[in-house]
């Protein structure tokens, strides 16, 4: 019942294609779908600032341009920055009576390492400000348009050309920074994850992050076949594993509240994710454990958020 | 004719940019500059302006976010010194290259290190190449007045560049002096509201800050470079019509008794009216001592600055930074500009005061005391830091 019901809402979507086909992205590229689908929730009344990275290089190859909306690259870390002055400059232009009244959303999009690294500080500036708008983050898990660089988004053991596994290293030795916690502790009003492989879900929080006054704050799984050394055909399969093994899970942070989009009688084990991709193909066992062990605790931990009603960090009831 | 008020240089500035009816400011704080930006916020909090006033956490952003603004059409102002600009300098560029008018005014202050929170031109010298147009004031009035000017430069459809306004930090910023305000009726006539050629709008779309491949990158610099060399028609007719309104008319060199000089003194910013005292000592002294203060820094008024000075035996360039291990940047370009003729002037160059030292009328005779000397001797090539304590 419920699979008819996913292929029927699937349908509601918009056929436009805001982000015209002829980029330049890669076979199977999972950020340039996550893309597609944010600008189909969010229409034609949107103006992009976008952060130097994969979707700014395949969309905009002077003379030509994927962008069938107002779209704006500037600079690697300054997307946010970007954002607070295109939302600053409509609010005032409306309120001084220069451009019509009309709902426009702006939308900043980054990757991960715009954001997590070099784009953190501006960010959380325009979420402490409180401006009206939607930051996306696109995340493949490193600098992919440079190379397969690290980022602080990289998972652990994952092998980048800058945490390459040797004899002596074996990948990325940090865990990955938590963005959306990181962005639901300015206490702004929406946090969610989402996945183009649940596309649904991601449509849905993106309409929703319109609606709510204040920042928002996306983070998008984006599967990098590139980057990962995955098959290209199986990216949509990636998102759906990287979720039903809790190494990405959905939910959203509304006001401080946790809810799950999605729960799992019993998650998959990390190895079915894993086994697929050339970036993790030299991790030990003990390092499967790790990771295992580290992600099941962490959806403990989101379960808890989500049902015991954690508010604005703080336990209710 | 306007009110004459005494006024803080900055408090002109801030009233200047109220009275610009600008749409959004970014602002974050940094000796000197900060003075403008308190203002500021006091006038949006009072109502007296009805501007988006941001405190941002970093100069990088104060300047991104009026980029973005400047892209979406409003008119955006911001403001910084040394550091600041330092870590800003990256939008500079870029602001410039995508042809978005805003302004800024620079309280010009060394940059580290040693830290120092006093005057010297090191910050501006540090972005001549990005592209914005550049003006070095000398006082206070000159402050207030070249606000206006900048956005009608700026935003005239024909030019589109951004604006920096070079101003002394704390010689300038923080002085009281005479402002003859101008009436917002004239204001109002003279800079009408921001009519963009562009702006970011669904109504609209466009794509800004393309990536360009080396097989179209060429002609984009090529389109700039002409577009800011060719803003000077502009320029000159901004400033005229500004002395039109009101009698105060600009140029892109200022000559001080300099027709018949044989010695010409060469500043920018606020040594120029220190200079202009020196000059009328030694004329009173029978010596045929000139100054040109050099107003517009980019686009570089090659024409003008010849016109002024080709027909002197010796130019005293005084440069207020040092580009390390080379020369003072002012100099160099000078030198640069005068190549190519015939018949021109020997230059000495003296970089003096450096962060904040003073510089007295006493000091600018006896550079042009050593200047002439040297050059008598045979020295053409003179540069040296002046007043150095050995």
């Amino acid at each position: 019942m419920t699979e008819t019901l996913n292929v029927f809402a699937v349908r509601t979507l918009t056929q436009k294609e805001y982000f015209a086909p002829g980029h330049r992205s890669c076979q199977g590229c999972g950020e340039a779908l996550a893309v597609r689908l944010v600008l189909k929730a969010l229409g034609r009344n949107v103006i992009i600032a976008n952060a130097t990275g994969c979707m700014e290089i395949v969309s905009s190859p002077l003379p030509f341009t994927s962008w069938r909306v107002p779209w704006i690259h500037v600079a690697f870390e300054n997307t946010a920055a970007v954002a607070s002055g295109i939302e600053a400059a409509l609010k005032v232009l409306m309120r001084k009576g220069r451009i019509p009244k009309k709902k426009i959303v702006t939308l900043a999009m980054a990757g991960d390492g715009g954001t997590a690294d070099i784009g953190l500080q501006a960010l959380s500036g325009a979420l402490e400000r409180g401006h009206d708008f939607i930051y996306v983050c696109t995340d493949n898990e490193a600098y992919m348009n440079t190379g397969i660089q690290r980022s602080s988004s990289t998972p652990f053991g994952a092998s980048t050309t800058t945490t390459p596994a040797g004899r002596m290293k074996m990948g990325q030795i940090t865990w990955k920074k938590n963005m959306a916690a990181i962005a639901a502790a300015h206490n702004i009003p929406y946090v969610a994850t989402a996945c183009p492989s649940y596309p649904i879900d991601l449509v849905q929080k993106v309409k929703k992050a319109t609606e709510i006054p204040g920042p928002a704050y996306i983070h998008i799984l984006s599967v990098c076949p590139t980057g990962w050394r995955s098959a290209p055909e199986l990216s949509i399969k990636l998102g759906r594993l990287a979720v039903e093994t809790g190494i990405f899970p959905l939910y959203e942070v509304e006001y401080g509240r946790y809810h799950l989009s999605i729960d799992f009688p019993k998650l998959k084990p990390v190895m079915d994710y894993i086994k697929h991709q050339g970036r993790f193909r030299h991790l030990t066992p003990e390092m499967i454990e790790e990771i295992q062990k580290r992600v099941l605790q962490e959806y403990e931990d989101l379960k808890w958020k989500a049902t015991r009603g954690v508010e604005n960090g703080n336990i209710k009831g | 004719m306007g009110k004459r008020v005494g006024m803080e240089v900055s408090i002109a500035a801030a009233e200047a940019v109220k009275q610009c009816n600008v749409d959004v400011i970014s602002a974050y704080p940094i000796t000197p500059q900060t003075h403008i930006v308190e203002k500021l916020s006091e006038l949006v909090a009072n109502g007296e302006l009805d501007a988006e006033f941001f405190c941002v956490e970093s100069e990088h952003s104060a300047l991104s976010v009026c980029v973005g603004a400047a892209a979406a059409g409003a008119r955006a102002f911001t403001c910084t010194s040394s550091q600041g600009l330092a870590l800003m300098s990256e939008i500079t560029f870029i602001a410039s290259g995508l042809r978005l008018p805003m302004l800024m005014i620079l309280a010009n202050r060394t940059l580290s290190a040693p830290l120092s929170i006093w005057n010297d031109h090191s910050d501006a010298m540090m972005i001549r190449d990005c592209g914005w147009i550049q003006f070095f004031v000398e006082n206070g009035q000159e402050v207030y007045d070249h606000v206006f000017i900048s956005y009608r430069l700026g935003e005239d459809r024909s030019v589109l560049f951004p604006v920096i306004i070079n101003m002394d930090g704390f010689i300038l910023s923080h002085v009281i002096e005479p402002i003859e305000l101008i009436e917002q009726e004239k204001v109002d006539q003279f800079l009408p509201p921001y009519q963009p050629l562009y702006r970011l709008h669904p109504d609209r779309p466009i794509t800004m800050g393309a990536y360009a491949l080396p097989s179209i990158f060429m002609e984009t610099k090529k389109a700039q470079e002409v577009a800011l060399r060719s803003s000077m028609p502009k320029i000159l007719e901004t400033w005229k019509a500004f002395g039109e309104m009101t009698g105060r008319y600009y140029s892109p060199v200022e000559t001080y008794r300099a027709d018949d000089a044989e010695t010409l003194l060469v500043t920018m910013g606020s040594f120029g009216e220190t200079a202009s005292v020196a000059v009328d000592q030694m004329r009173k002294d029978g010596r045929a001592v000139g100054l040109a203060k050099i107003r517009l820094w980019r686009p570089f008024p090659f024409e003008a600055f010849k016109k002024a000075t080709l027909h002197a035996k010796q130019l005293v360039v005084i440069d207020r930074a040092i580009s390390v291990g080379a020369c003072g940047p002012v100099a160099s370009e000078i030198k640069a500009a005068l190549y190519g003729e015939p018949v021109r002037p020997s230059i000495y160059n003296f970089v003096a005061g450096i962060s904040g030292r003073d510089v007295t009328p006493s000091d600018f005779i006896k550079m042009v005391d050593k200047a002439e000397v040297e050059i008598e001797e045979g020295n053409r090539e003179g540069f040296e830091l002046y007043g150095v304590r050995e």
